[in-house]
């Protein structure tokens, strides 16, 4: 258990300075820049002129279906490691399960395939 | 190990802050991005418990996916945000007592909770320690054989959730022109071309 945490000691410094660092920078130009803010300078601008638009603008629902079916598959990879790393051990029952349940999802893939889902107009 | 305490103490508090912050945030997107940062501090604190294979695959679903999906959702519902405090308050005595219930019923579930005697052997018989095997394999070991129903209800379940997606946002629109390659492979020079043979002088 210890030594498992110990080979995470680097991540948990390099999230250090990362916060650290991060931290330095925005309250360093607080402190040391001048402030002179006004009404200009804090409106949002595109590039020069006024803006249309509010920038929440509504989203279409195509990519709500796009993220989904993203979320599904990375699922199924996601079950796919630790049935790679154990793959020695669970001998013929493990590989069959496996193939049982790509199968299932292969039938939902080539279902959205010819719904046209993939399909972006 | 003081650190590890240290670590512990830290994902913690910053995950409850951004916890609060997410129902707290004015602007949705924000409440999105604290979402966001209460995963990875989850992750880190899953990594502290030992189970990292849960750590990561937190940070690659739900912070690669689930948190993209929603922000998605937030983009695709077009909340106006002045709309939407003017009720906030009007909700706060349903939700406190909702709130109350349940911190009530998880107060009385922790302290009348006892441990059967023969749980502690029942759990360390089934986990391979992890000087034995690191815990994506313990995993892998039972999840494909010992729970095999469970696993295939999970690709059921992902099957309904992908074929349901698909049958409730997906329209056909009307008017739109595909790229058919078989179509545009399979055409000759007579059907598109057509040669007239024009007399000098009159114009077709």
């Amino acid at each position: 258990m210890q030594e498992l945490l110990v080979q995470y000691l680097p991540i948990l410094i390099f999230l250090g300075i990362a916060v650290g660092l991060a931290v330095l920078m925005v309250a360093a130009s607080l402190i040391v820049a001048q402030q002179k803010p006004d009404r200009e300078k804090l409106s949002p601008y595109e590039c020069g002129f006024d803006p249309f638009e509010d920038a929440r603008g509504r989203f279409d629902v195509r990519f709500y279906l796009v993220a989904i079916l993203f979320i599904i598959f990375d699922l199924e990879v996601a079950f796919l490691f630790p049935w790679a790393v154990a793959f020695g051990d669970i001998g013929a029952l493990g590989l069959w399960s496996m193939m049982v349940f790509l199968a299932v999802l292969t039938i939902g893939f080539v279902y959205e395939w010819k719904k046209g889902a993939l399909e972006w107009e | 190990m003081i650190l590890s305490a240290l670590a512990f103490y830290g994902f913690s508090t910053v995950a409850i802050a951004a916890g609060v912050m997410v129902i707290s945030a004015r602007n949705p997107v924000h409440s999105v991005l604290f979402l966001i940062l209460a995963f990875f501090n989850a992750a880190g604190l899953f990594v502290l418990m030992g189970a990292e294979f849960l750590a990561f695959i937190l940070v690659i679903v739900y912070v690669g996916a689930v948190a993209v999906l929603f922000m998605f959702v937030v983009m695709m519902l077009d909340i106006n945000v002045v709309e939407m405090r003017q009720g906030f308050l009007q909700y706060l005595p349903i939700g406190g007592l909702i709130g109350t219930v349940l911190l009530l019923e998880l107060i009385f579930v922790v302290t009348s909770w006892a441990v059967a005697p023969e749980s502690g052997g029942l759990l360390a018989a089934k986990a391979p320690a992890l000087t034995e095997a690191h815990n994506t394999e313990a995993l892998g070991r039972l999840l494909y054989t010992k729970y095999i129903y469970l696993f295939q209800g999970a690709g059921m379940v992902l099957l309904l959730a992908m074929v349901g997606a698909i049958v409730l946002t997906l329209r056909g629109r009307p008017g739109v022109r595909r790229q058919r390659i078989g179509h545009q492979v399979r055409l000759r020079r007579d059907d598109v071309v057509e040669i007239k043979d024009v007399p000098t002088g009159t114009g077709i």
